[in-house]
């Protein structure tokens, strides 16, 4: 663990937030992609091979 | 072959395929690289001490704040001029990567101003325009989600980006008239010598990288998302015909 | 063209909303920033500009969804859009309407409600002025944005998202005038710049709005 000195809670707070996000917006489009992917896949197994 | 080739959505389906991982896996290194160094391995400033080390997030993601709704100007014009699908759908796709990218911009300059300029907010011209583009986001994922038809909202929301590009950038200078700000020079010029030393320049060029290639990776997985949306949209549809 | 100006401006004014209900809503919100930052002149005169202004675009906002909406509704529009006359040429014409039934009212007005709000002496020709010159470029703005959300039910709330941050450079270089009016300076920057937003979004954005209005329709 690096010496943050005075500045500790701020520099902390602002990397833990910035992963939070970071983390956040990979999760959701991760999550999305899967429920697409899974609904798709449902619809195309129920309605057969269908040409594009 | 040429680039066009790629707004076919079935290859570009099948070369993002192949594609991702190579971007992911590098996006996901860089990025844990950069932070690590940054957080870890850097001094601190003389006089900003270990505040310094927000500059690694806080450069990188203002940067692709910018950069998203450029691309997003870019993929807009392509779907209105040549009516590609897959690009008004990356379009699409980008916003909200953009959007979380200024949220990271604004928070941690947030936490950075507190220390240094003894405010967490100030009226500061590039503060002021960062949450200016954090509306422009906002209007635009807003007007996507409200209009029904895919291809009028792709239509409506790439004018608006249009327009919206044009008064973001009125925006900027207004706001620079309206007030001299607090804020340093730019950090990113090719003199850089002058401005930063090569000790945080290295690691922060890691995690600009690292930076490009996340919002790199989540575009394209995005966009892979929306063009499965569209044909499951487009077989549901001829389901209930059926 | 003169012919559908008088009939936008005749319905406007048969709605009874029209030059009334701005006005009013400018009144109120006048009367209630003494109420919120309390009575003391020195501090209403220091932020009278600001909030002529803002009261001046909010006011202006409040009557944007009916610029296309009606027309939209009972099919007027697609009779617009297949007439002689370019579909820009209705934008700039409703745009005129808009700004001739909120936007000039406005200009004429403000003078009694910097009273009200104790506007130093010399701010009120740089009031007028500016007004005269910004509110054309709230109502072209207003009327892309209206353009943008004519087909959707609830197009009110996201037509104040979209359009507001549009109203930015035009708010900075409005409030910029009359502050430096307010306080003796010299406001010909200010208003020329300001000028220029007006004159560029007039020139621009009925083409911008023309083509999302044939988007809507389609």
């Amino acid at each position: 663990m690096p010496e943050l000195g005075k500045y500790a809670v701020e520099v902390l707070s602002a990397y833990g937030v910035t992963l939070l996000l970071l983390a956040g917006i990979v999760a959701l489009s991760l999550r999305r992609d899967a429920r697409v992917r899974r609904l798709l896949a449902d619809q195309e197994r129920r309605m057969g091979r269908v040409h594009e | 072959m040429s680039i066009w080739d790629y707004a076919n959505p079935k290859k570009f389906m099948q070369t993002t395929d192949r594609l991702l991982p190579f971007v992911a896996v590098p996006a996901g290194l860089m990025l844990a690289a950069g932070l690590l160094w940054g957080f870890f391995l850097t001094p601190d400033d003389y006089r900003q001490g270990a505040t310094v080390k927000l500059l690694y997030i806080h450069v990188p993601s203002a940067m692709m704040a910018i950069n998203a709704w450029g691309m997003m100007l870019v993929a807009s014009l392509v779907w209105l001029i040549r009516r590609h699908h897959v690009s008004a759908l990356a379009a699409k796709a980008a916003a909200p990567v953009g959007l979380v990218m200024t949220l990271i911009a604004l928070v941690t300059g947030a936490i950075w101003g507190q220390p240094m300029w003894g405010t967490w907010w100030a009226w500061d011209p590039r503060l002021t325009s960062f949450l200016i583009l954090f509306l422009f986001y906002l209007g635009y994922i807003a007007l996507w989600e409200a209009v029904e038809n895919p291809d009028t909202a792709a239509d409506l929301t790439s004018v608006l980006c249009l327009v919206g590009s044009v008064f973001a950038l009125l925006s900027r200078y207004a706001v620079n008239f309206w007030n001299q700000g607090l804020h340093q020079g730019a950090s990113l010029s090719l003199d850089r010598e002058q401005n930063m030393a090569d000790v945080f320049w290295y690691p922060l060029l890691v995690c600009l990288a690292g930076f490009v290639l996340l919002f790199l990776t989540l575009v394209l997985l995005r966009t892979r998302t929306e063009i499965r949306l569209r044909r499951l949209k487009a077989l549901e549809a001829r389901e209930r015909m059926a | 063209m003169i012919a559908l100006l008088a009939r936008d401006l005749r319905l406007a004014v048969r709605a009874g909303g029209g030059f009334g209900l701005g006005l009013a809503f400018f009144l109120i919100v006048t009367a209630l920033v003494p109420f919120g930052v309390g009575p003391e002149g020195g501090t209403l005169a220091r932020i009278a500009p600001g909030i002529l202004w803002v009261g001046a675009l909010l006011a202006c906002l409040l009557s944007l969804d009916r610029i296309f909406a009606l027309d939209f509704e009972d099919g007027s529009l697609d009779l617009l859009a297949t007439a002689p006359i370019p579909l820009e040429a209705v934008v700039a014409v409703k745009s005129l309407a808009h700004w001739l039934t909120t936007g000039l009212p406005l200009v004429l007005a403000a003078p009694v409600f910097g009273l009200l709000l104790n506007l130093p002496g010399p701010g009120y020709g740089a009031l007028v002025a500016s007004l005269a010159v910004g509110t054309p470029a709230l109502s072209v703005i207003g009327a892309f944005g209206a353009a943008l959300t004519v087909g959707l039910k609830r197009g009110g709330l996201l037509l104040s998202l979209l359009v507001l941050p549009l109203y930015v450079p035009t708010l900075i270089f409005g409030a910029e005038a009359v502050r430096r009016g307010a306080g003796g300076l010299d406001f010909a920057t200010p208003l020329m710049l300001l000028a220029a937003i007006t004159a560029g979004a007039l020139a621009g954005l009925p083409f911008a709005a023309a083509a999302a209005i044939r988007v809507n329709l389609r």
